[in-house]
């Protein structure tokens, strides 16, 4: 069943565009990432999608309702966790968590949400005395606090340490195991191949990719890169074609059959007695993949 | 929704948070609390607590009254203008849109809260001038001041969130609030007894704005030489007036986010061309 269910999605303001006709959808217990760089139209997507902007034309539907009409018992099922954090600084994240979870029809325990983002030790403290990272865990709790059936995160880790991001993102993945879904925005591709189970890149306010994160693109299809250190490298009996080096000495093969190729230069090699410095096989990762479909639009 | 929590739950939640939020910033409590009782304080203090010939009264049994209004005009106008834009820019008012809690509940939670503020401002400053400075209360005019109060109240409450969906930024709303009030209260009779001497242009000013049809009356039922009930009519219906016209402003025109020229955006912005 589709959560979210988005056709033809446009925004204008005045004469600029948005969003020019985006669709895609998303699965009950599915973790769909939105990728594209600032200014794309991904945050107006998601903003319209959290029932926070009215679109100016295409159809929408989130868990059944329309969000452009924003009902109480829609904003009663999902979770948003904004991209800046904005609570009441005079508050205790107690206190905080007390208020927010007071309006929604179920709720999560205070005790229990204080434990799963790690403030228990700031339990009692000023919301103002809190570090960026804390806010932002207490901003993923308050998002999460009325046990949402969908859930928005916009660029949820920006700003944290990686203990604190692996933190956040095990909160994200007991929400999956919950079967809630969610839907996620990031700057962070290693976030994105995490946590997604299908990402969409956006630019230009347009949809130019969409897959899991290992297919994205063509990845998986794409040649595998071998590369190594010339050294005192000799082409004399190379056993494979397609190789090219850059003037740094840095050799590249482009395969389409690395572990025949890996096997045919390492006995090359050893047969010589060349030790292949820096040895490296890496199919073209989710980053590449994204700088590549994201160039125009910068 | 089956278990979708109960209106009158929520608006009381809600008030409890906008008080607990008010007691704890030290600025808005003091210009609001302490604020009208020190110039009451410094007033008696020059004046000597004097006989005040034209009105027949002593001066805190004027100033007290006056000082009660103009606290609860702080704690209603100003206080809800300004904290209303900050929570604007700060992105709290947007928070509360993507929460089911209904935009009335939290508006009404602020206003009652206001209220309630403004019940304890004018307690605390009628307290003291009874008990430090003689001044009287009379039984036959409570009527008139309550209904006075929650008019005024009223009144001013809407029009601090008219000037919150005016302005653009919580730095207008305090520029905005401060701008109006003040010349209002100086030709209003908050701080200067009313004189025969000032120009009549500048008494019709005054009664076209809704201060001075606060604290007339309000002042006006402390006083012992006014015979009846201390109903002033046509001043509670120019401060009804003024209170319909400011909220259906602020319904018109309110808005939940920040405008891109706020402060809270532009540092955003910034930050946003700083990464890229």
């Amino acid at each position: 069943m589709a959560v979210i269910s988005v056709s033809n999605l446009e925004k204008h303001y005045g004469d600029v565009h948005a969003l020019r006709g985006v669709s895609f959808s998303v699965d009950k217990g599915e973790v769909f990432a939105l990728l594209g760089p600032n200014g794309a139209g991904k945050s107006t997507a998601v903003e319209i999608l959290e029932g926070h902007r009215r679109r100016s034309s295409g159809n929408v539907s989130v868990l059944g309702f329309d969000p452009g009409d924003s009902p109480r018992a829609f904003r009663d099922q999902i979770g948003i966790v904004l991209q800046e954090t904005a609570i009441e600084t005079e508050l205790t994240v107690k206190e905080a968590i007390d208020i927010y979870g007071s309006m929604y029809s179920k709720r999560r325990p205070a005790a229990e949400l204080i434990e799963i983002v790690g403030l228990h030790e700031k339990a009692d403290a000023r919301i103002k005395t809190l570090s960026g990272g804390q806010k932002r865990r207490l901003e993923l709790a308050l998002g999460i606090v009325g046990d949402p059936e969908l859930i928005f995160l916009d660029e949820p880790t920006t700003g944290f340490d990686p203990s604190a991001r692996r933190q956040a993102w095990s909160v994200v993945e007991n929400l999956v195991a919950l079967g809630k879904t969610v839907l996620l925005t990031t700057h962070y591709m290693d976030e994105a191949q995490h946590l997604a189970d299908r990402v969409a890149v956006i630019a230009n306010g347009e949809i130019v990719a969409e897959g899991t994160p290992e297919s994205l693109g063509g990845r998986e299809t794409s040649a595998t890169l071998i590369t190594f250190q010339a050294g005192d490298f000799d082409a004399d009996g190379f056993p494979v074609s397609d190789a090219s080096m850059t003037p740094e000495g840095l050799v590249t093969v482009r395969s389409m059959t690395p572990t025949r190729d890996v096997y045919a230069i390492s006995g090359w090699a050893v047969e010589r007695g060349i030790e292949l410095v820096d040895l490296n096989v890496a199919r073209p990762s989710l980053e590449d993949v994204y700088l590549d479909l994201t160039r125009d639009g910068d | 929704m089956p278990n979708q929590p109960s209106l009158g739950r929520l608006l009381w939640g809600q008030t409890r948070y906008q008080n607990k939020i008010f007691f704890r910033s030290p600025t808005a409590a003091f210009f609001t609390l302490l604020f009208p009782l020190m110039i009451f304080v410094v007033f008696s203090l020059i004046f000597g607590n004097e006989y005040i010939e034209e009105l027949g009264i002593n001066v805190a049994q004027y100033y007290a009254p006056a000082m009660a209004v103009f606290a609860a005009v702080s704690a209603t106008y100003t206080n809800l203008a300004v904290t209303t834009a900050y929570q604007r820019d700060e992105g709290i008012l947007k928070r509360i849109k993507g929460t089911p809690l209904p935009a009335t509940i939290y508006m009404g939670g602020k206003i009652l809260s206001a209220t309630m503020i403004a019940v304890i401002s004018v307690v605390i400053m009628m307290s003291i001038g009874v008990v430090f400075y003689g001044v009287n209360i009379y039984a036959e005019t409570m009527p008139a001041v309550i209904v006075t109060f929650l008019v005024g109240v009223g009144c001013f409450a809407s029009l601090g969130l008219m000037v919150a969906a005016l302005v653009s930024s919580g730095e207008s709303a305090t520029a905005v609030t401060n701008a109006t009030l003040l010349p209002l209260a100086f030709i209003s009779g908050v701080f200067i007894v009313p004189s025969e001497d000032a120009p009549a242009w500048l008494d019709t000013v005054a009664n076209i704005f809704p201060l001075k049809h606060f604290v007339e009356p309000f002042v006006a039922a402390f006083n012992p030489l006014n015979q009846g009930s201390g109903f002033d009519w046509v001043s509670l219906g120019v401060m009804a007036l003024w209170g319909a016209a400011g909220i259906v402003i602020a319904v018109r025109f309110f808005s939940w986010e920040a405008s891109p020229g706020s402060s809270r955006k532009s540092r955003r912005s910034k930050r946003e061309t700083a990464e890229v």
